[in-house]
């Protein structure tokens, strides 16, 4: 009995002198994997417009009711999102959010996609509501700022043909 | 009175309460920082530089706690239960010399509270197990399950290994023919104690590990069963004290092994640099103190009936029979 409490001295002991795993975390950054789930981003199309078109589908999967959706009418004067509706208040709360990725799954669209961000840090509970404008992707370099004039009859379907930004 | 005493003993009091209270502090660092370095972690190295203002983080943190008081509890036993738990620790060091004596300007001091106090191993064991009323009365004045039961099982613990610790004591007080510590530590100028008693010192070191209640005998406090043992009720500054009890109780009974068996503040050249003294036995403590932390890391906490087991039935036997053997061994020898 003896000879095995010293055995196990002598590997604590050694496992002293091996480098330590430990990442120093904020200067080093442990990378996630391709399919980590963290906070979400609201996507566009190559030409500026927004996925989204206020289905609330998102809101009704998700299991921690953190989402809060409002749609309203799309024009042709005044159009973000192809078809007939966009999401004019686009809210998640931080808090509740469990980062499952049902909503992710939900998007007809695939307008909500779970990002590689999980430095998610509030003061105050009201900083933990990430509204639309936190959450929608930058227009890319092809495309306009919505809400946008566009022709008549261009853009009715609310799933069109169109281009991912690349 | 001569008054030049008293400034002298104000000072070394205030030497032995700073010596305690950083030293504390700055155990639960090493402790961490050890800890981790044996999981292959780093420990913690964010508040100043290498983590050395973690303690005074802790504290700080600590101070401001919220104090809460059980409402059934019985709140003036449960208010001195941590008091009477963190003297001990603090008046134990008192009989200690950290040096040879030294004199400044034509004036001779021991580098000792009390001075040479002739039954100074006495007072050690007499005060060492004073701090079991203090946790036994925390975990019966807490009105908590858990922390009854940790009292009960403290008490036990002590009483058990009390004995040990006394029959440790016995052998340097045997080879040294005196109960005062500085008798015994000057014994040890030709060859320290541990040589002559191996057996005596690993008796000892298991005994004052179980004494202050540190892995694997943690059983007062054992995480999972009991949640904390016998504070779980207590908050803020008084759960410190609880801690500042055990770790003031770690560093003190180093400086007891040190002093009995590691040849206390004994090294070469002592003799011409007296102030080299206090040096060694601060080397020899943090050895002991390293090694108690190994061992938390190392060994799984032991059953508590085996703990009960472990004591009664074979370190009692083999702590009398090193005592018969170093008794006659003496007698024959003719003296050490």
């Amino acid at each position: 009995m003896l000879a095995a409490l010293l055995k196990g001295l002598w590997t604590t002991l050694r496992s002293m002198f091996e480098p330590p795993v430990t990442y120093q975390y904020p200067e080093v950054k442990r990378p996630v994997r391709d399919r980590y789930k963290g906070r979400h981003y609201l996507q566009r199309y190559d030409n500026g417009l927004e996925k989204c078109i206020g289905c609330s589908l998102c809101a009704v999967a998700c299991p921690a009711d953190a989402i809060f959706v409002e749609s309203s009418e799309n024009t042709d004067e005044n159009r973000y999102s192809p078809g007939e509706r966009y999401a004019s208040t686009y809210e998640i709360n931080m808090l509740r959010c469990i980062f499952c990725g049902y909503c992710e799954d939900a998007c007809p669209t695939e307008a909500i996609v779970l990002g590689h961000n999980y430095e998610l840090s509030f003061t105050n509970r009201r900083d933990a509501i990430y509204t639309k404008d936190m959450l929608i992707n930058p227009v890319s370099i092809a495309g306009q700022p919505t809400p946008m004039k566009v022709e008549a009859g261009q853009f009715d379907r609310a799933i069109p043909e169109m281009e991912d930004p690349k | 009175m001569d008054p030049a005493l008293l400034v002298e003993w104000l000072v070394k009091s205030g030497v032995i309460i700073f010596l305690i209270l950083t030293g504390f502090a700055y155990l639960t660092l090493f402790e961490r920082r050890v800890l981790a370095r044996i999981q292959v972690r780093i420990g913690p190295n964010r508040a100043g530089p290498l983590g050395l203002l973690q303690p005074l983080a802790d504290g700080i943190k600590l101070l401001f706690k919220e104090e809460v008081i059980p409402d059934k509890a019985d709140k003036v036993i449960f208010i001195l239960a941590p008091v009477l738990t963190v003297i001990p620790a603090f008046v134990l060091l008192a009989v200690i010399p950290l040096g040879p004596e030294i004199s400044i300007l034509g004036r001779s001091y021991s580098l000792s509270l009390a001075g040479d106090v002739n039954v100074g191993v006495l007072y050690l064991l007499a005060v060492a197990s004073i701090s079991v009323y203090g946790i036994v009365l925390a975990g019966w004045s807490s009105n908590n399950k858990y922390a009854l039961l940790g009292g009960l099982r403290s008490a036990a613990q002590m009483i058990s290994y009390e004995l040990v610790l006394g029959l440790a004591f016995i052998g340097p007080i045997l080879l040294a023919n005196s109960m005062s510590l500085k008798d015994i530590i000057q014994a040890q100028s030709r060859v320290w104690f541990i040589v002559l008693q191996p057996i005596g010192f690993l008796l000892f070191l298991v005994a004052s590990i179980a004494e202050v209640n540190r892995a694997p005998f943690d059983m007062p406090e054992a995480e999972q069963e009991l949640t904390a043992g016998y504070h779980v009720e207590y908050s803020g500054m008084k759960f410190a004290l609880f801690f500042m009890a055990e770790y003031g109780k770690m560093i003190v009974v180093s400086f007891i092994t040190a002093s009995l068996f590691l040849g206390g503040y004994l090294g070469p050249f002592v003799d011409k640099l007296p102030l080299l003294g206090p040096i060694y036995l601060l080397v020899k403590v943090t050895l002991i103190l390293f090694f108690m932390i190994w061992v938390r890391a190392t060994w799984p906490r032991i059953r508590y009936d085996r703990l009960m087991a472990l004591g009664w039935k074979v370190l009692l036997p083999i702590g009398l029979l090193n005592i018969i053997i170093t008794a006659i061994l003496v007698i024959l020898v003719g003296g050490y």
